[in-house]
């Protein structure tokens, strides 16, 4: 369990305060060219490219390739993506395809137009 | 171990079997777990699923060169190692050997979102990459039920874990998973759904304040295997289960014969005392003299130079060598020595089958040939006999099989017949002397008698037994009219028997005395009638010679008278004419 300390959460509210333009470090593992590695690659591109234009970085690793990376990130679920900025951490598992979702856990909810290319 | 290489080396022909390496384990399962199929370990909280997976792993690597995967979902690398660093598992070493991975797969269910369709390969690449960098053949997943917790998709989840299993399997990998223990299932998830081949269930039982492991397989597919519930332990060297009957009957009969310390009591057992590596009971109500018989089995044992152990369950060490002074034993010699080890404990203090292990560690490390357990009644303290026979069976096996002659005391209770209430472990006896206190005559005194002694001709007296300063002895005892005489009884039988013997002794010189001199006085007599029959010889004989002598001088007379009257009518001529 991970316990969030005062100076965690001290620095947790400065960063949602902050996020409206925030800087987003995002990881997207993925097992090789499955259909749902490949559909969660489509899928997160495209909410990256219409709700964080210019303030992202979206990095895609392979685990096939990079089984350690599996266990440093504890990834179990394939295609997981992880929210490592700004804070706190999330993770995502699925192929991105329910955008709601995502956007919710991203914190981008407030943004309120209807997506209209859900998959 | 070597018992269970030999286990294995018996070709199971229909299913191979990887051993454990865990005491008594393999023994019930006939080998072990199924080679290259996975086994299902459930419990609930605190049964020891995660020991008994680990052992698996860590005898692997170690005993059998099979090196495993630790993957854990509940507690992490470095809680893990701290936790069997009890049992005496270094995984540190094992690890930067690369004998063993430990992987934490930590799920936080808070951070996690579900977002459509996915599986776990992140898990099964993980998990294949750990098999592969050190050539693992053994994997341990504990306790995979944790997933659910941390995934909602039970859908999804059900279906990866069918196929992980499939996937071990295919791999070849013999594994252990840990479920947690359900309310009417198997687990709480329904594992068993997809690890058929063997299941192992543990639970934890608490009767009088005293908890007991067990563990029971439920199922084996295509193996025989003991169907019962087994007490195990988790002790310092690791799980232990103690098979019952499974244990094979085969330790070595030796024929060296040692002696109990009182020449006595040796004369009785066929005049050599017990057989090496056997087991004897000395059983009686209090005071009977017990523990001193005890003291002097480990006294003799270290007068010999052998090693010695004593489990004492009712006094401290030092109320020992005080009290066995009085008897003129000094144990404090051999505990200066080395050649003597006391453990003064209550058995209640743990659990029986945490107190056997204990036992077993330290007969292990001491190495001794003697051992006495006074008393062994104190085991069943509180305790179910049924449940207490059968651990203490597979004690008295075990030491046996060591080689180590033991003398187990056993209290019987008062008024209690003696013959039982002896824990039922008699019969796992070889000797059994039986100590009694006789009342009689306003005193009480201690006898002994052999009940049974396997193997060798033994006395069927009773004999009193006396403890003096100068240690034990034993003398005979008189049969009374009705009763055995023991103590003053005895003494005063003794001095009556001494009076009886002089006075037939004087009775017989007296005999003698009076023959003699009736010998002589018929001697008198014979030469006294002697005597008078040679007198009347001798007169006969003068009378004889008288009669003789008066004939002779009668014809004399009557001649010469004639001669006279005839020369007197002629003279001369009358002389000449009868010419």
């Amino acid at each position: 369990m991970k316990k969030t300390s005062p100076t965690e959460a001290e620095a947790l509210e400065a960063a949602t305060a902050a996020h409206a333009n925030a800087r987003y470090v995002l990881k997207l593992y993925i097992t090789g060219t499955t259909p749902s590695s490949t559909r969660a690659i489509v899928n997160i591109r495209k909410i990256c490219e219409e709700h964080l234009l210019g303030r992202y970085e979206l990095e895609i690793v392979d685990i096939f390739q990079h089984p350690t990376l599996a266990e440093g990130e504890q990834i179990i679920a394939a295609p997981t993506l992880i929210k490592k900025l700004p804070l706190p951490l999330r993770r995502f598992i699925g192929d991105m395809s329910q955008t709601e979702r995502i956007l919710l856990g991203l914190d981008l909810r407030k943004v309120d137009d209807k997506p209209s290319a859900l998959a | 171990m070597s018992k269970n290489n030999n286990q294995l080396s018996t070709p199971s022909s229909t299913l191979p079997k990887t051993p454990t390496g865990i005491q008594g384990l393999d023994e019930i399962t006939g080998g072990g777990l199924p080679t290259g199929r996975p086994t299902l370990v459930s419990g609930s909280a605190g049964s020891g699923k995660t020991m008994l997976a680990m052992e698996f792993l860590v005898r692997g690597a170690t005993q059998f060169d099979e090196p495993g995967v630790f993957m854990m979902f509940e507690e992490n690398a470095a809680e893990l190692t701290a936790n069997v660093r009890s049992l005496g598992f270094d995984l540190d070493r094992l690890v930067s050997e690369k004998k063993i991975v430990l992987d934490y797969v930590h799920i936080e269910r808070s951070e996690i979102e579900e977002t459509g369709e996915y599986d776990l390969e992140g898990l099964f690449i993980r998990l294949g990459y750990a098999i592969d960098t050190i050539g693992a053949k053994r994997v341990v997943l504990d306790t995979v039920e944790a997933l659910f917790a941390g995934l909602p998709n039970h859908a999804i989840l059900r279906a990866e874990l069918r196929r992980l299993f499939r996937w071990l399997k295919d791999r070849g990998m013999t594994a252990i998973i840990t479920g947690e223990k359900g309310d009417a299932a198997v687990t709480r998830f329904g594992l068993e759904e997809y690890v058929a081949d063997c299941v192992i269930i543990l639970d934890q039982r608490i009767t009088e304040q005293i908890s007991t492991r067990r563990l029971r397989v439920v199922k084996y597919r295509g193996s025989v295997h003991g169907t019962n519930e087994y007490p195990f332990l988790i002790g310092e060297r690791g799980l232990s289960v103690l098979p019952i009957t499974s244990l094979q009957l085969n330790h070595e009969a030796s024929a060296q014969r040692l002696s109990t310390g009182v020449a006595r009591l040796d004369d009785m057992l066929g005049g050599k005392g017990v057989f090496r590596g056997s087991s004897v009971l000395v059983s009686g109500s209090p005071g009977t003299g017990k523990s001193s018989l005890g003291a002097t089995f480990i006294d003799a044992a270290c007068r010999r130079g052998e090693r010695a152990l004593l489990f004492a369950y009712e006094e401290s060490p030092a109320q020992i060598l005080r009290n066995m002074c009085s008897v003129g034993i000094d144990l404090e010699q051999w505990i200066k020595q080395g050649l003597l080890q006391i453990h003064s404990s209550r058995p209640t203090l743990r659990g029986l089958e945490q107190h056997l292990v204990m036992m077993h560690d330290t007969v292990r490390d001491f190495q001794p040939t003697v051992i006495v357990v006074d008393p062994i009644s104190n085991l069943s303290f509180e305790r179910n006999e049924a449940e207490v026979k059968p651990t203490l069976m597979r004690l008295i096996d075990f030491l046996k099989q060591q080689q180590i002659t033991t003398l187990f005391t056993s209290l019987t209770a008062g008024g209690a017949t003696p013959e039982d209430s002896q824990v039922g472990v008699s019969s796992l006896m070889d000797t059994w002397l039986l100590l009694r206190n006789v009342e009689f005559n306003g005193e009480r005194n201690r006898t002994i008698y052999v009940l049974k002694s396997r193997g060798m001709a033994h006395s069927n007296q009773v004999r009193e037994f006396i403890l003096s300063d100068a240690g034990i002895d034993l003398v005979d005892v008189y049969l009374g009219v009705d009763r055995v005489l023991t103590g003053t009884a005895r003494l005063a039988q003794e001095s009556r028997e001494r009076a009886a013997a002089e006075l037939r002794r004087q009775d017989h010189e007296r005999k003698l005395r009076q023959l003699a001199s009736k010998q002589k006085a018929i001697e008198a007599q014979i030469a006294l009638l002697q005597a008078e029959a040679e007198a009347e010889a001798a007169e006969v004989n003068f009378a004889i010679a008288q009669e003789v002598l008066q004939e002779k001088t009668t014809q004399q007379n009557t001649s010469t008278m004639a001669q006279l009257r005839d020369g007197v009518k002629t003279g001369n001529n009358r002389i000449k004419g009868t010419l």
